[in-house]
């Protein structure tokens, strides 16, 4: 198929299917049968086959007209691309229509309070007993667990085998008097976490995802797909705000998927505003300002430039160079400089919070939000090993926890 | 300059350093923090009377102590160490400093001793809505009223301005040139909001004064110097709190490293936690040093003492958040939850580093004065 016959293909079903009228659920049920939801899955489930590049030109399609797609936002991609790719055909059956329609959500059961960095120490368990899998555990850093109807959940299995090798892959009724879901307050004053205590939670066997001892590769493939929506996460965050009835829908969907995030863009230091806020602080023509914002700016746009030339590179077919690995650890760099530079440019107002720092509260949530960029989604310790180990081919750190049964390699007791 | 403390000092500060761990610890500063009063009367009068804290600085002839710099910053220090919440800085560090320096001696016979066994507690009010604490951020301006005087317009960010009786205030004295006024805050024409201050431990408010009647302190003629000479002593008192709160988060993330295992090993043993741990050790005690140092400087009368309590406070703007981002780090994702402790202290460093004046402020101040008489 060519990219004109995809094109002509998408604008023909839109003319005669597309209406904003329809009920958010009742549009996507159809779009689903027609395969145009997801174009390059199987045909089998909701999709057309067609090749990963030209999801585009489908995209480029539904926009024109304005007409919304499946469900895409959130911690269910994750599950439907893992789903996908190693779920039985009963977990498809099960679970995709939900995912795509919107009207169950999810979350992931992987970090705990003792495998952070080190994710495949996870040591929640998971026991087998007169034939159903028993869950006993704490999970934490679990975004939308809160009201989430379903979780990935990673547990171990086999206490003797390596780590890696004991760990299996479960999808989990988050329902259920075994799963208690408790917020955890961050130090901005949000709570877009929870911590999720297991205690013998209840897993039908037919929803272990994998193989037994599966779990770690299973999880990578949940992982990976997480690392790749973290760059496309941001086109989703708006909304039409078109009066039909079915923009109405999705706004209170977004608006759902998207509460843990607001302080997001924060975290990242907000370098957009230092020179606005400089100017409107009279601090613009102060040498001393002036060079901390230049410096930021230098910072934020090389970033911005290393990252499009990584795009350029893989749009281009070219091999990936560093450019690729090395966004994370800028992004902390920046944010950490961004700080500081809206601290001297805020001056006393720095003191404050809320309505009385003079933004609304923009400004002091940078300043205590901007130390979880080093933190989440990798730390920079991890990520200077990663950039050191696989980029420059430096000498791995010596392990000692690999090559051992797991139940003898030293942890924490949580 | 003294380079090490006497016996008396040091058991001053372990007296108090033990005193402030069993009444100041996190959980005290929690419950305090949530309350607009935001600090214990009952803790604050133990610091008053059976510390003698308030008096510390304060000449014996007023009602105190008769002690120097270096007592009040070793004082300043331990608070900032166990984050204590009460009005410390605010009556004892500021507004007693300015009476002190400005005062006649009727005015301190009459204010001072009230001030000294903590019966009242006073604030300084100096930098205005959107300026800051150098003098020639200071535009409010005295009008004379009769034999004494008035004062129109708004001050902000005033530590604990909520909670003091007395206020005092840095303006321009109608012929210029600053000099310290003062009143009782509920005088006349004297109305205070609280604002919402980031670093909870802390609170704060903004003044308005509406021909507000004010005493002169002292001879107006000499409260350009009388300001400067509070400000070293307030820098310097809150260069060393911000080391001691330095301190504290670096003791408290060595000893998290300690602990946690990752990776089936301590991940105190990995080399960028040790180089991390080297490193903030270098900054804190660096930063000591300056802070301790200012304290020697200004009991001494040191040429270069102004320019070196700016020096101490800029430098301890950057150690101490500097040591607040590598604290949240080396905790990782539990050093940003509300429930973890650290968030505390990394408040009070962000708040800190913006009070009286920023890095780049005292970095200047200190050039201004270095190698010249203070």
């Amino acid at each position: 198929m060519t990219v004109e016959q995809v094109r002509a293909d998408v604008q023909a079903y839109l003319k005669a299917n597309w209406d904003p009228n329809l009920g958010l659920v009742e549009w996507r049920l159809k779009l689903m049968d027609s395969g145009w939801s997801m174009p390059h899955w199987p045909e089998k489930w909701y999709g057309r086959g067609l090749p990963l590049g030209m999801t585009s030109v489908v995209d480029e399609e539904f926009a024109a007209v304005g007409a919304v797609g499946v469900a895409k936002m959130g911690i269910r991609v994750l599950a439907a691309a893992t789903i996908l790719e190693h779920g039985t055909d009963t977990h498809k059956e099960k679970f995709l229509r939900g995912i795509l329609t919107g009207e169950e959500t999810w979350c992931q059961l992987f970090s705990e309070p003792g495998s952070g960095s080190d994710l495949a120490g996870a040591a929640t368990r998971a026991d087998l007993k007169d034939g159903k899998w028993v869950i006993n555990g704490q999970k934490v850093w679990t975004t939308s667990a809160h009201h989430a109807h379903f979780g990935l959940l990673l547990a171990r299995t086999d206490w003797d085998a390596v780590k890696h090798k004991g760990l299996s892959y479960f999808i989990l009724d988050m329902h259920q008097p075994g799963v208690d879901v408790h917020q955890l307050k961050q130090m901005n004053g949000h709570a877009s976490f929870n911590q999720v205590f297991l205690t013998d939670a209840v897993i039908e066997p037919e929803y272990q995802v994998a193989e037994l001892g599966e779990g770690w590769k299973v999880a990578t493939t949940t992982l990976m797909n997480e690392r790749r929506g973290a760059d496309s996460a941001r086109k989703y965050d708006s909304a039409s705000d078109q009066p039909e009835r079915i923009y109405e829908e999705e706004r209170a969907e977004i608006a759902t998927v998207m509460a843990p995030y607001t302080w997001y863009p924060q975290r990242m230091g907000r370098v957009d505003m230092l020179v606005e806020r400089a100017k409107a602080l009279g601090k613009y023509d102060d040498p001393a300002t002036r060079q901390e914002i230049a410096k930021v700016l230098t910072l934020a746009k090389s970033a911005e430039w290393t990252a499009r030339r990584a795009r350029a590179a893989s749009a281009a077919g070219k091999p990936q160079g560093p450019e690729g690995s090395i966004g994370k650890l800028a992004a902390s760099i920046v944010a950490r400089a961004a700080n500081l530079a809206h601290t001297t440019i805020a001056g006393p107002d720095a003191m404050l919070t809320g309505d009385d720092d003079g933004t609304g509260g923009v400004v002091a949530e940078i300043l205590v939000s901007t130390p979880a960029i080093s933190i989440a989604g990798g730390t920079d310790e991890i990520q200077r090993n990663i950039i050191s180990e696989r980029i420059l081919k430096m000498p791995k750190e010596m392990r000692t926890d690999t090559d051992r049964p797991f139940r003898d390699v030293p942890r924490n007791q949580v | 300059m003294q380079f090490s403390f006497s016996e008396e000092q040091e058991e001053f500060r372990s007296m108090l350093r033990r005193f402030l761990e069993a009444k100041s610890p996190p959980s005290a500063v929690r419950a305090q923090m949530v309350t607009d009063q935001g600090y214990d009367p009952d803790v604050w009068a133990s610091l008053a009377g059976e510390l003698g804290v308030t008096a510390l600085h304060i000449p014996e002839e007023y009602g105190g102590a008769g002690f120097g710099v270096s007592e009040l910053a070793i004082a300043a220090e331990e608070m900032g160490r166990a984050l204590l919440c009460a009005p410390f800085f605010a009556s004892t560090v500021m507004a007693a400093t300015a009476i002190i320096n400005a005062g006649s001696d009727n005015q301190k016979r009459t204010l001072l001793p009230d001030l000294a066994s903590g019966d009242v507690i006073a604030t300084l009010a100096a930098a205005e809505p959107g300026g800051g604490w150098a003098p020639d951020q200071i535009k409010m301006t005295a009008a004379r009223s009769g034999d004494g005087y008035t004062l129109t317009g708004a001050k902000s960010y005033v530590l604990d301005g909520m909670n003091a009786g007395r206020i005092v205030v840095a303006a321009n004295a109608p012929g210029g040139g600053i000099a310290f006024f003062t009143t009782s805050a509920d005088g006349q024409g004297v109305s205070r909001t609280a604002l919402k201050s980031m670093d909870p431990t802390r609170k704060l408010a903004r003044i308005d004064f509406d021909a507000a009647p004010v005493e002169l302190l002292g001879d107006a003629a000499a409260g350009a110097e009388a300001y400067a000479k509070t400000m070293d002593v307030m820098l310097t008192c809150l260069a060393n709190e911000m080391n001691g709160g330095a301190e504290r988060l670096r003791e408290d993330s060595l000893d998290y490293v300690s602990m946690r295992m990752q990776f089936g090993r301590s991940i105190a043993s990995f080399q960028t936690t040790k180089h991390k741990a080297a490193d903030m050790l270098l900054d804190v005690e660096l930063s000591k040093a300056a802070g301790y140092s200012a304290a020697s400087a200004l009991d001494d009368d040191d040429p270069d003492a102004r320019a070196v309590a700016s020096l101490a406070k800029a430098a301890a703007s950057e150690a101490y958040f500097q040591t607040a981002v590598h604290a949240v780090q080396m905790h990782g994702g539990i050093g940003f939850t509300f429930d973890n402790d650290t968030h505390l202290w990394f408040k009070r460093a962000k708040q800190s580093e913006a009070f009286l004046g920023d890095a780049n402020l005292h970095r200047e101040r200190m050039m201004q004065h270095w190698g010249t008489e203070a």
